[in-house]
């Protein structure tokens, strides 16, 4: 351990609030964008399983007009 | 009864060399600069008065604009040259000249070569042009000028081929103008950065042939690739429209 | 060899693939990182010159690193956009450029907070910070073209043709901002640059920029998905991938 106590780590000689601003901001922005990046991707998730599972209910109804669309697969 | 061919039927000659081509492009674009004299003048007034501003704004002291003025007069420059180029090729893209262009057998780039040194020669050139009179308004000794002439007369035409990429990319987008600013002032750096700092290193006396030679490769380099990515550019952007 | 390749290109493969790797690169990332900075902070010895202000190393360098490479990773696949057409490349290039922005602002801010207590102010137009805030500059132009051009395809190829004149001038800028930094200042001592650093200081500084390196890794993935499930929405994998996903 290169400090004596947890007052000399924070402190680090005077540059700590230097060096844990950078820190601080360092953290906070990646933290921000993993966590935009996730809450995203599970936006679009429900967003187009709304979009498919509305698209999807014909099928529970009674026979009748019965549209199948084709999708060619496009992978 | 001899035979003679008919005119009407014989099949005209279409194929025109690459370099003729070029050149019908480049005397196209200033013939059609000159019948819009305005257009011309703009970026020149531009330049002007952002010169101007700088003693009005900083100080018109004679110590401050001897150190500034290269630095001025390049800063300035290089906006009017970035002012003027989204008429690079928009006037084209409305008309559907350019689509002509595009769908021309010679190459591309060749044509938007000669294009971007009918932009060169419309722009930069007046610039350098104008360089001596106002390299004297902000107090430059009589061999700075002449260096930063030089400077400006390699660099110029850099900034047109760089700027043509740029164009290229941003037509028929809306927002063009800060866009294509946006993108290109960082591309622009280094030839601001050595378009000046070779005029500094000749008013403290240095030798300036090494950088001037740099800068002469910075113009051959764009010369070479420029062209080739503007041409993409210009295809890329046909097809979206 | 052509159908590896064409493999690499779809979507849903790497959907499947990068859903597989990427606890692991979190994981591994996170760890690497955090033993790096927990090592540096509190392990590594001090510096003879610059006293504790140096361990901000730990994580300007790992982020200065991160930011240039990323921009090279885009340059790379927008070479591959342009020459096979091949659609993941392009995925990629809109996913990362905002993380490779964030890098390189962290490395610039960073940068500026250590030149505090180093220089004595916040901001020196050194080389470095220079050609970063240049290369931040580049970052904001590609996300701006891409954002401005509403085509899926020619965006991604304006994209690519942007970063490849951007990646081309990078060694330009580098040099003209390095020839410029000697002629307007005297040389001083620079942040990063040691004689001979000890092993305590180095591998720390190792770990922490290979922990970065994954996390860069999983975050580019997280977003590559995120993109694919945009664009590939009415497709049937995705379909049948969301409904899955959703019970």
């Amino acid at each position: 351990m290169a400090f004596d106590s947890l007052g000399a780590f924070i402190a680090m000689e005077g540059h700590g609030p230097y060096v844990w601003t950078c820190y601080f901001v360092f953290f906070l922005l990646m933290g921000a964008i993993s966590l935009w990046s996730l809450r995203q991707r599970r936006f679009v998730i429900e967003q187009q399983r709304r979009r498919t599972g509305s698209r999807a209910m014909p099928d529970n109804s009674p026979a009748g007009a019965n549209f199948t669309r084709i999708e060619p697969s496009q992978d | 009864m001899a035979t003679e061919p008919v005119i009407g039927l014989r099949s005209p000659d279409l194929s025109v060399g690459t370099v003729t081509a070029m050149k019908a492009v480049f005397v196209r674009d200033l013939k059609t600069a000159f019948r819009q004299p305005q257009d011309l003048l703009n970026p020149l007034l531009f330049f002007v008065m952002v010169v101007t501003l700088f003693p009005l704004g900083v100080s018109p002291e004679v110590s401050f604009l001897q150190q500034a003025g290269s630095g001025i007069l390049w800063v300035a420059a290089l906006l009017s040259v970035l002012l003027s180029l989204d008429h690079l090729y928009r006037h084209d893209f409305d008309d559907g000249t350019l689509e002509q262009l595009v769908l021309q057998p010679q190459p591309l780039f060749l044509l938007v070569l000669a294009k971007s040194l009918a932009h060169w020669v419309l722009t930069g050139l007046p610039l350098v042009l104008l360089t001596p009179v106002l390299g004297i308004m902000v107090h430059m000794e009589g061999n700075s000028v002449v260096v930063l002439c030089l400077t400006l007369l390699i660099g110029t035409p850099v900034l047109s081929l760089i700027g043509s990429i740029g164009a290229a990319l941003t037509l028929g987008l809306r927002s063009a103008g800060v866009l294509l600013s946006l993108l290109i002032i960082p591309l622009y750096i280094p030839v601001l950065i050595f378009g000046t700092g070779t005029v500094t290193a000749a008013a403290e006396g240095a030798p300036v042939e090494a950088q001037l030679a740099l800068m002469g490769a910075f113009l051959v380099l764009a010369l070479t690739l420029a062209p080739f990515a503007s041409a993409a550019a210009l295809r890329i952007s046909l097809s979206n429209s | 060899m052509w159908q590896i390749f064409h493999k690499l290109g779809s979507p849903k493969w790497f959907f499947g693939i990068a859903s597989k790797l990427m606890p692991w690169l979190l994981w591994v990332g996170a760890a690497m990182l955090v033993a790096g900075i927990v090592w540096g902070l509190g392990f590594a010895p001090k510096d003879y010159l610059q006293g504790n202000s140096y361990r901000i190393i730990f994580i300007h360098v790992p982020a200065a690193f991160l930011a240039q490479s990323v921009y090279i990773m885009m340059a790379v696949a927008g070479l591959v956009t342009l020459v096979w057409r091949m659609k993941l490349a392009d995925v990629f290039v809109r996913a990362v450029a905002p993380v490779g922005a964030i890098l390189t602002f962290l490395a610039l801010f960073t940068g500026a907070v250590w030149g505090k207590p180093t220089w004595g102010t916040w901001w020196i137009w050194d080389a470095r910070l220079t050609s970063m805030l240049i290369l931040l500059f580049l970052y904001f132009g590609v996300m701006a073209l891409g954002a401005a051009i509403s085509d899926e395809k020619s965006s991604a190829r304006a994209v690519a043709v942007l970063v490849l004149v951007g990646v081309v001038n990078i060694p330009i800028i580098k040099y003209s901002v390095e020839w410029w930094n000697t002629l307007h200042q005297p040389a001083t001592f620079k942040l990063t640059e040691k004689p001979s650093m000890p092993a305590e200081m180095w591998v720390p500084l190792l770990l922490s920029v290979l922990g970065l390196y994954l996390i860069f890794g999983w975050l580019a993935c997280l977003r590559m998905q995120t993109e694919i499930l945009v664009r590939e929405g009415r497709t049937r994998w995705v379909k049948e991938l969301v409904q899955a996903r959703g019970n």
